[in-house]
């Protein structure tokens, strides 16, 4: 049974509404008197069709809506059933199918929040009533909207290169779109260019990256840029406009070959000053290349070390052996623009600074080191060429693993940095297969949990390396025992056994933490995007929508979103790469119309609005002294609109007349 | 060789004691233990307990109350606080130690041949006594009910105090001993143990073995 | 003229009378006046928090509440009653409910607290008070060559670490070379040396005293400097049991305020360095 009136005036004048109520099965019909409501509706001004149907997101259902909208002329749709978050936009469709704006639509919601909560009804229906009324009421001042369209610019941005940023620019580039890889270092290949082996393979790190790494670098669609980094970012999701600081190495890059006579031609004799690559274990002079395998395969001068620099008078033996005459000490920092249409960001991480954990003596011991500088230790072409040898020279007889450095900790960084107990397992797998010592890994749980983890557990228990469960309480010198004269003693609880034991030891090494980069802060307001309390950047949803954030167009992949492995940051990667090719490939955004927009005539310039958008959509025009809002970075959350103090912002399907109709409609009895 | 069962039943925990633990001053964060170890491992007298600090936090977080209160552990902390303050949880260690020694006292169960209890069930009367502790008088009486052959083999130390005159054999005193003792007396009622003297009595009335 | 209260606590009473003798003598010298916090009562140190809390408390505020009636700071100079008085403020701040019976307590004997006492140690005020360039003005005789190792025990950095580094404090060092003697490298500076457990569990006691003792030696150092009185009492007193049980290592131990006082060129009696048991004579005179 339905009601329905053929005629305009026999809805008074008011537009024509079609008002529909679902039975959801039971779901709604269950608990509400479905007739009742829609005779009550029928009954309501401007109503000129009331019907009830048992499924109107089915077929019929919305075929119904189209045909009615056709034959009774429907000026205005409600639709009472389930939640908008399911199903507005299928009834939107349907109604833009049948020729009717799709924002002259108001949904009810009767299901969760009225028959899903209610145990009676009498009250249940009568609350339906007083929703489906406000509806009908706000429905009137509907007015005609349009999705906007904005094109998307198919370029990207890839910011870091890591692994991570390495690995989505070579997808992108392979699927054809053209990339600006932005590195901060002379090189990429991020921290995973300083491991010796991966776990639990133990394929060597440089062997598996380098070829990715010559793979950038030859690619026709990626534009690397090394020693550089993002100045500004301005725009908006497919509309990017990024400036680019090109810091100056004093040599040109388009002409320099790798060949490194200069180096050796440098008026310093020997490598003199720390190496940030070595992780300050080894020395360079101040003309270097980070590692030879670094891409670009370019050298670069540090003008901190470099006599010219530092005096103007060096007989600059580099540029004169240079037979590509690639020296130019008078390069400048160069600022670039480049346009995209997304951006990935895979900034990666930060190590803990272990001098943070004074009892283990970091700083304060020649014994004692963190984890990547046992990298680069035990690496081939690393400081020491691969041996494992104690900062004067000798061989440790024994070195113990410390775990969770830097983790775990509330004083220091509660989380868990998921990767060090895997590459304390892998060091001290390294360290006893290059020297002989007798390891101890000093843990609390062993977290093991990827492909082939376990196993490669297994295999180092089958090495004979000690497993103590339990965190040291220090590092110290001063010695009870005769064994202990001259070494590093470590005071742990073996908490399996149930003693206190002190273990002595040549070389500690502190399995340091993961942690988000220094600049975090500055990099994610660069961007616009958000961080989470423990300092990484917010992902859009931890489970669902891990590479992407809260701002459209930016997407985030590897460590700097959370500590993890190689595979999971590849894999992130990828995600990021093809949620980027999802928002490419669709060659144009369509935004929510539920925008705001400043009425000029109103503004009166007072600038209030400007500082509250959280998504920083507001700008002032100096020129008119009007606020002006770009529609497109709006999300329609409303706050400028609340604030505005003459009322002259209006937002679009939450204006005045809507929002007082419907309280008036939910009122009235 | 005589056999031992050692299996525990659920039946043996105490359900409340964990809980009880927590609500104390200090035991707010015992649920957070991760077993870690560093508490033991940093404790200076972890090798001299019966069971280390980590282990009798389990202890008392599982409900083995009997155990955790009848332990040597408790009444070995120095209070050096070097595990509070190593702990990556924040769990106030020395506090739950305090928390554990009052309990001990209340419901009776320490270790008989301890001198450490005496100690503090002497050091607490000298206080309510005189306000001040005297410490000459304070060692000679713990040695005379405790150990009277280590009494003997402190005369050395003792004569060395006298030749040094850091030994005086007057109680010291405060003027306003009643002020103290109304303080006191006026939070008899507030504290677990209803009169310092009542638990402490049951110290006294027993045989203490030297 | 900078004025605090003092409060003595029963051990610089007793066998720390030597701390009370250079602390009062170095401290005139420097025109600072220490004025005793009168009646003051026993803080409880570790033994009375075994048996009671709240009636711990209340006889630590006592205390607090007597000194609250000058606006003045309280010098405390034994660690465990420096450590005591400063947890029962912060206690009492911490947990309104035991802050309410100790105040109640309190008021019964006609006692006010409200918690406005600071509570301050002797090397704070001599650094951040008084300053290392007013004192280095004051030293006479500063003790060329002597070698020390810096010993500050446990309660004074743990677990509140208000005036210095909680791992590797330096402020008594620092007063140490101020008077012209040299610090040695010494890592067991918060080492600690089982408080009371010496008296009751010798066995403990002196293996922690015999290990502090031993590694100063080791390190080159002629004395231990300390700032608490049970650690100097655990140090001095038992190097003749110590020498029987594990090897002599005979090395007197000294308050920093005699160091300080030495190098001002205080005379020893007034320092009180006849008191050490193991003499610090020879070792003073370079010998």
């Amino acid at each position: 049974m339905t009601d329905i009136k053929e005629r305009r005036n026999d809805t008074d004048g008011l537009p024509r509404i079609g008002f529909y109520i679902c039975h959801c099965g039971t779901n709604i019909a269950g608990m509400i008197d479905v007739a009742e409501v829609r005779e009550y509706v029928a009954a309501l001004p401007g109503v000129a069709v009331s019907r009830d149907y048992k499924y109107m997101c089915s077929d019929p259902g919305q075929e119904l809506i189209g045909a009615d909208i056709k034959e009774h002329k429907l000026e205005r749709l409600v639709v009472a059933a389930c939640s908008p978050n399911l199903h507005e936009e299928t009834f939107r469709k349907a109604a833009a199918r049948a020729g009717l704006n799709p924002f002259y639509f108001q949904m009810v919601n009767i299901r969760e929040h009225v028959s899903w909560v209610h145990e009676d009804k009498i009250s249940a229906t009568e609350k339906a009533k007083d929703l489906a009324r406000a509806a009908v009421y706000r429905v009137r001042f509907h007015k005609p909207l349009d999705k906007q369209s904005v094109p998307v610019d198919p370029n990207v941005l890839v910011v870091g290169g890591g692994i991570a940023g390495i690995h989505a620019a070579l997808t992108l580039a392979n699927a054809g779109k053209k990339v600006t890889l932005v590195e901060r270092e002379a090189t990429i290949g991020g921290h995973m260019a300083m491991f010796d082996k991966t776990f639990p393979t133990l394929d060597c790190a440089a062997c598996i990256l380098t070829p990715k790494m010559s793979a950038v670098k030859s690619h026709p669609n990626i534009t690397l840029w090394t020693y550089s980094e993002v100045a500004k970012v301005d725009g908006y999701v497919g509309n990017y406009k990024v400036t680019v600081k090109r810091k100056p190495r004093y040599v040109k890059e388009d002409l320099c070959v790798g060949c490194m006579e200069c180096i050796e031609a440098c008026v310093f004799k020997e490598p003199k000053f720390a190496d940030w690559f070595n992780q300050g274990l080894g020395k360079r002079k101040p003309v270097y290349i980070d590692f030879p395998q670094a891409t670009p395969k370019v050298v670069l001068i540090d003008p901190e070390t470099c006599i010219q620099f530092k005096t103007g008078k060096c007989k600059k033996s580099c540029a004169e052996v240079c037979d590509r005459k690639a020296f130019d000490f008078n390069q400048k920092e160069e600022f670039k623009d480049i346009r995209v249409g997304a951006i990935i960001l895979a900034t990666g991480f930060k190590v803990y600074d272990a001098k943070r954990d004074p009892h283990y003596g970091y700083g304060r011991y020649p014994g004692v080191y963190t984890a990547l500088e046992i990298e680069r230790l035990v690496n081939a072409s690393g400081p020491t060429s691969g041996e494992v040898v104690l900062r004067d020279g000798r061989r440790p007889r024994a070195v113990g693993i410390i775990h969770c450095v830097g983790s775990r900790d509330e004083k220091t960084n509660k989380w868990c940095s998921r990767v060090c107990c895997m590459y304390s397992l892998k060091l001290a797998h390294l360290i006893k297969e290059h020297s002989g010592a007798e390891v101890y890994n000093f843990y609390i749980d062993v977290r093991a949990p990827g492909k082939a983890y376990e196993e490669f557990y297994d295999k180092l228990l089958s090495e004979g390396v000690h497993f103590i469960r339990g965190r040291v309480a220090e590092v110290t010198d001063w010695n009870m025992t005769p064994e202990e004269e001259g070494r590093l003693v470590l005071r742990v609880e073996d908490t399996l056994a149930g003693f206190v034991r002190r273990i002595p030891v040549d070389m500690v090494v502190l399995a340091t933490g993961l942690e988000p980069r220094a600049d975090a802060q500055e990099v994610r307001r660069l961007f616009n995007i958000g961080c989470g309390n423990e300092g990484f950047f917010q992902e859009r949803h931890p489970k669902l929508a891990p590479v992407n954030t809260f701002t459209d167009g930016i997407f985030i992949a590897g460590a700097c979103q959370a500590p993890k492995d190689i595979p999971d940051t590849v894999a992130q990667a990828g995600a990021a790469a093809a949620e980027a090719l999802a928002l490419i490939d669709a060659g144009h955004v369509e935004l929510e119309p539920n925008t705001a927009h400043v009425v000029e005539e109103e503004c009166c310039g007072c600038k209030s609005c400007v500082p509250l958008c959280p998504y920083s959509a507001i700008t002032f025009d100096e020129a008119k002294k009007k606020a002006v809002i770009n529609e497109v970075l709006c999300k329609g959350c409303g706050v400028c609109v609340a604030a505005c103090p003459s009322g002259s912002i209006r937002q679009n399907l939450f204006e005045d007349a809507e929002i007082f109709s419907e309280i008036e409609g939910v009122l009235a009895k | 060789m005589a056999l031992e069962q050692k299996i525990k039943y659920e039946a043996e925990r105490d359900r409340d004691f964990a809980q009880w633990v927590v609500t104390q001053t200090g035991g707010e964060n015992l649920r957070h233990c991760i077993q870690c170890g560093i508490c033991s491992a940093t404790c200076p007298l972890a090798l001299y307990m019966d069971y280390t600090p980590r282990r009798l936090i389990n202890l008392a977080r599982e409900g083995f109350k009997k155990e955790v209160l009848s332990s040597f552990t408790i009444w070995l902390c120095a209070s050096c606080y070097a595990c509070r303050v190593d702990c990556p949880k924040k769990i106030q260690v020395t506090d739950i130690m305090y928390v554990l020694k009052r309990r001990a006292i209340r419901d009776g169960v320490y270790p008989r041949r301890f001198p450490i209890p005496v100690l503090a069930r002497e050091f607490g009367r000298m206080v309510f006594t005189w306000g001040r502790v005297n410490e000459t008088l304070l060692v000679i009486d713990l040695f005379l009910r405790t150990n009277w052959f280590r009494f003997l083999s402190m005369t050395g130390l003792g004569l060395n105090l006298m030749r040094t005159g850091r030994m005086s054999f007057f109680p010291d005193s405060i003027r306003r001993r009643l002020e103290l003792r109304k303080v006191l007396a006026a939070l008899e009622s507030k504290d677990e143990f209803r009169d310092w003297a009542g638990p402490v009595a049951q110290l006294l009335d027993e045989e203490v073995e030297p | 003229m900078m004025k605090y209260l003092y409060y003595p606590g029963c051990s610089l009473k007793g066998t720390g009378k030597a701390y009370e003798e250079s602390l009062l003598a170095v401290f005139r010298a420097l025109d600072v006046e220490l004025r005793e916090i009168e009646d003051w009562n026993c803080c409880g140190a570790t033994a009375y928090m075994s048996v009671e809390e709240s009636k711990s408390y209340a006889l630590a505020s006592r205390n607090l509440a007597i000194a609250e009636r000058e606006n003045l700071d309280v010098v405390a100079p034994c660690s465990a009653c420096y450590l005591v008085l400063n947890k029962t403020q912060k206690s009492l701040q911490e947990h309104p409910d035991i802050r309410r019976h100790v105040t109640q307590a309190l008021k019964a004997a006609g006692l006010d607290y409200k918690g406005t006492a600071r509570v301050r140690h002797p090397l704070d005020v001599l650094i951040n008070d008084v300053g290392l360039e007013e004192i280095a003005r004051r030293i006479k005789s500063p003790l060329q060559g002597r070698k020390f190792a810096p010993y500050y025990g446990c309660q004074i950095v743990r677990p509140y670490a208000s005036f210095d580094d909680q791992y590797n404090p330096e402020t008594m060092d620092k007063i140490i070379k101020a008077a012209g003697a040299e610090c040695v490298p010494y890592p067991l500076k918060t080492h600690c040396c089982g408080g009371s457990l010496t008296g009751t569990l010798p066995e403990i006691g002196l293996r922690l005293a015999y290990i502090i003792i031993k590694e100063a030696k080791k390190r080159g150092a002629e004395a231990i400097v300390t700032l608490c009185p049970l650690c100097q009492f655990n140090l001095d007193g038992y190097q003749g049991q110590i020498a029987g049980k594990y090897e002599r290592v005979d090395l007197p131990v000294l308050y920093f305020t005699q160091v300080l006082g030495l190098a001002m060129g205080l005379p020893a009696g007034e320092l009180g360095l006849q008191r050490g048991i193991i003499s610090a004579a020879a070792v003073l005179a370079g010998r």
